[in-house]
């Protein structure tokens, strides 16, 4: 490399100006290439336009959960009875590794709507069982209580609430 | 070259990796130091593009590939899918798409380039043969990846090139069967074609490898065709070749920009938006334009059997180039008339393209058949005899003495 | 120099070759369609958004009944560089078609209002229906058309305005109309389009050229709906590659400077 180097010119300066701002060019040119082939595997136009689902709740009778897919994760519904909601309330937050309240997790007492996929390593627990009534992933045995929070094992995190809003009395869009 | 090498590794940790697995060594001596003849011209800057060419290709191909369903029922969904909803889709589909144009664009060049400097003479006969390789898989996977769209040119394309292997006698049938996976061009064949079709760019990899090692022996050819006689004949490639590729490229790109941005339907075909129909067959089956020269040729025979061996030893001859040509003055600088017959062949192959976007009747077969008359006549009868009757100018001592004197702008 | 000359001459021949006339034309059977200046035509074309939005309208109201345009789907219509419409304008025009679902939780298929991420929909349930449906042929889909069609949208526009009275001596089998912008002449659609066919809202007068003018518009748009982007991105790179250029060129010259 050393007998490589270009000569030196009377006008040192000018010269490394030139090759600085070609190599920066290059470095800007080549950033703005890689974007896009990073860009293509984001979800795409048509996988966005499925972002959202609605669901009709009026055929859950009270203590009935159903599963409905939303972006290819499971999306547990469930019409909580009293004592469920009672349950979930009389809860210490000492009790609770991820501390939330019950009321923080619904937008009407008797609807749980959450996504199914336990915070731990992403198994899919399985319903009304498990030391809380709620639910227990058999996967490394997290156990969730009836409002979906973690209580026992290695899951870090509640189960998570998606982005959901009512736009009928009994039905909801999910996204 | 294959000489010495200068690598002095600096410091501690290169004195040990260079003891254990000498890379550093390896791109000091064929990248960093390599001494390049100081008169090669821009003709010489197509190896550099032809690489940016394969690489482009390849990272553009397994990104389709992440997009690309290999099914009758998907592929050509799925290429709209890409073209409509994947981010960027259109961009990356229209560079790979256009791409293999560019790519032909530059390997026909590059090919000429040898042919008017004769950098297929001794001892760069294996450089060349690698070459002819390289170009022959080059055809074989851009054959194969028209077939993906799954249009009705890419369907019926495939379908006309695998029944010319049914013309070889007996097994032909056979052969033809077993390509398709079935009695047509169907399903199995996308599938494997697609397969095919990934492989290739690697193996094109593996034999470009051997095509540089095999130049860094003998070095490079230059424009006066004499060999490097000192170290005053050379520059070291970084970064004397560097830059100049890389501006040489980056004109390149100028035109390739053009292609992809602006007209990046104009070298393809209209028909290959229409969904394939095994049922319907375009008006005019037309291969893309880099293959125009030998479909030509084909045609030009009036027996099924005839043409295909033809068109092949059409390509296969450049395998005997070295041999054929007898001179022994390497550039075309010092071979008066060898340069004429080199003029009348690039318009010998030029027709011939042209002839092969033609209907295959009237006129345009009586020229195709002079054509591919001329085309072999070029091999077999006007460079061996050449050789023999031309007298050739006087080569000068060395390269750098023309520089010095009055074609010192032709090494620029 | 002299070195070069051939070799040059061989890169610009072989370029020239490329656009040697498409082997379509050479069977000089078919009219050629007169160039339009399209807005969208030239490097820094656009789509005119009512050019657009008419052309849906020529579309939906004209050409759907027969042909379907299975690539787009309603979110389309709103999306950058195309038509446009509103959030809203898409959930009602998706809303005016019924759009099969299921199964259910019976297991029944059921109807239910199209959405913006449904598809248009198509006018005949498969090809065997639309062949039935028009005398055996094969109305086909319009999402690449200009770009399935050599000639592309010049030549659609040309296609939709051409029909004539067949020329003497040329035979006109029942079903069959005469449009010398077709290859062979005879086409199997009647002139789709009659005067005031459609009742444009923003007012303007329904003419056949301008029913044509704008569905065409809207195809070449379903056709390459990546146009705007792809001529704006197109610009910005053509631009830096000639500063990149011109950078490289004179680096290269004072690198070198120690050579001649």
């Amino acid at each position: 490399m050393t007998d490589a180097q270009p000569p030196v010119s009377e006008e040192p300066t000018r010269r490394d100006f030139l090759y600085l701002a070609t190599g920066a060019f290059a470095a800007v040119g080549a950033a703005n290439v890689v974007w896009p082939l990073i860009d293509q595997m984001n979800p795409d136009a048509s996988v966005k336009a499925l972002a959202s689902i609605e669901v009709d709740l009026a055929a859950i009778e009270t203590g009935q959960s159903i599963t409905v897919s939303w972006r290819g994760k499971p999306v547990f519904i469930r019409r909580r009875s009293a004592n469920e909601i009672a349950e979930a309330r009389n809860v210490s937050f000492d009790a609770l590794p991820d501390p939330q309240g019950d009321e923080a997790r619904v937008t009407k007492d008797e609807w749980l709507i959450m996504v199914g996929i336990c915070t731990h390593l992403g198994c899919v627990p399985l319903g009304q069982a498990g030391d809380f009534n709620g639910w227990f992933c058999p996967c490394h045995g997290s156990h969730y209580d009836t409002s979906g929070r973690i209580r026992k094992g290695p899951a870090p995190k509640n189960l998570e609430i998606p982005p959901y809003e009512f736009v009928g009395d009994t039905r909801i869009k999910i996204g | 070259m294959s000489g010495e090498s200068t690598y002095n590794p600096s410091t501690g940790f290169t004195r040990w990796l260079d003891t254990r697995l000498p890379i550093m060594r390896l791109v000091h001596d064929n990248i960093t130091d390599y001494p390049t003849p100081k008169n090669i011209n821009y003709w010489w800057t197509f190896g550099g593009i032809l690489t940016f060419c394969l690489v482009t290709q390849i990272v553009t191909g397994i990104i389709l590939a992440m997009h690309y369903t290999p099914h009758v029922d998907h592929a050509f969904n799925s290429v709209e899918h890409i073209m409509r909803n994947v981010n960027y889709g259109w961009l990356i589909r229209y560079i790979h798409s256009n791409g293999a144009s560019m790519f032909f664009l530059a390997v026909y060049i590059h090919i000429f380039r040898g042919m008017y400097y004769g950098s297929y003479k001794a001892p760069r006969e294996v450089l060349w043969i690698l070459g002819v390789i390289i170009y022959l898989l080059m055809i074989a996977a851009a054959f194969l990846g028209y077939m993906l769209p799954w249009g009705q040119m890419s369907l019926w394309g495939a379908t006309v090139i695998t029944n010319l292997f049914g013309a070889i006698p007996v097994v032909g049938e056979s052969i033809a069967i077993w390509l398709w996976g079935g009695f047509s061009v169907d399903n199995p064949t996308l599938n494997r074609f697609f397969s095919l079709h990934y492989l290739l760019p690697f193996l094109i990899f593996g034999v470009v490898i051997l095509h540089i090692w095999a130049l860094h022996v003998p070095g490079n050819n230059n424009p006066i065709g004499i060999s490097v006689k000192s170290k005053q004949d050379t520059v070291p490639f970084h970064p004397y070749i560097t830059v100049k590729d890389a501006f040489s490229l980056s004109i390149f790109l100028i035109l390739f920009s053009y292609f992809i941005f602006f007209a990046p339907n104009v070298l393809g075909h209209a028909d290959n938006y229409i969904p394939a129909n095994p049922l319907v067959t375009p008006a005019h089956i037309v291969p893309e334009w880099y293959m125009l020269p030998f479909y030509a040729i084909l045609r030009a025979v009036p027996d099924k059997l005839g043409g295909v061996i033809l068109m092949f030893s059409a390509i296969f001859i450049l395998f005997l180039l070295p041999w054929l040509d007898t001179s022994k003055v390497r550039s075309a600088r010092y071979r008066p008339l060898f340069r004429q017959f080199f003029v009348l062949f690039i318009i010998d192959c030029l027709v011939l393209g042209y002839l092969g976007a033609m209907p295959a009747e009237g006129i345009y077969v009586v020229l195709a058949r002079v054509g591919t008359v001329y085309y072999f006549a070029h091999f077999l009868i006007i460079l061996p005899v050449l050789g023999i009757v031309e007298k050739p100018k006087e080569v000068p001592e060395s390269i750098s003495a023309p520089v010095l004197g009055g074609s010192a702008q032709a090494a620029e | 120099m002299i070195g070069r000359t051939p070799t040059l001459l061989a890169a610009c021949l072989l370029l020239a070759g490329l656009s040697a006339p498409s082997p379509a034309h050479a069977a000089g059977e078919a009219k050629h369609p007169h160039a339009i200046d399209w807005s969208f035509s030239g490097p820094f074309g656009t789509y005119d958004r009512n050019a657009l939005r008419r052309g849906f309208q020529v579309y939906k109201e004209v050409c759907a009944s027969c042909h379907g345009m299975n690539q787009i789907a309603f979110r389309n219509l709103a999306q950058p560089g195309g038509p446009e419409f509103s959030e809203a304008e898409v959930k009602a025009i998706a809303a005016e078609y019924e759009v099969t679902d299921g199964p259910d939780d019976y297991g029944d298929m059921f109807e239910r209002p199209a959405l913006p991420k449904d598809r248009l929909i198509e006018p005949y349930p498969n090809e065997n229906a639309a062949r039935a449906a028009n005398g055996g042929a094969y109305p086909p889909d319009l999402s690449l058309i200009t770009k399935a069609r050599s000639g592309g949208p010049d030549y659609i526009h040309a296609l939709l305005t051409g029909y004539e009275d067949a020329p003497d001596g040329v035979e006109m089998r029942a079903g069959l109309y005469y449009n010398p912008y077709m290859p062979g002449g005879k086409i199997a659609m009647p002139a789709p389009l009659l005067e005031d066919l459609v009742e444009y809202g923003d007012g303007t007068a329904a003419t056949v050229e301008q029913m044509s003018l704008d569905v065409t518009h809207f195809l070449n748009w379903a056709a390459e709906p990546e146009l705007e982007a792809r001529k704006k991105t197109g610009t910005m790179v053509l631009i830096y590659l000639t500063i990149f250029a011109g950078l490289l060129y004179f680096s290269m010259r004072r690198i070198w400077a120690d050579q001649h």
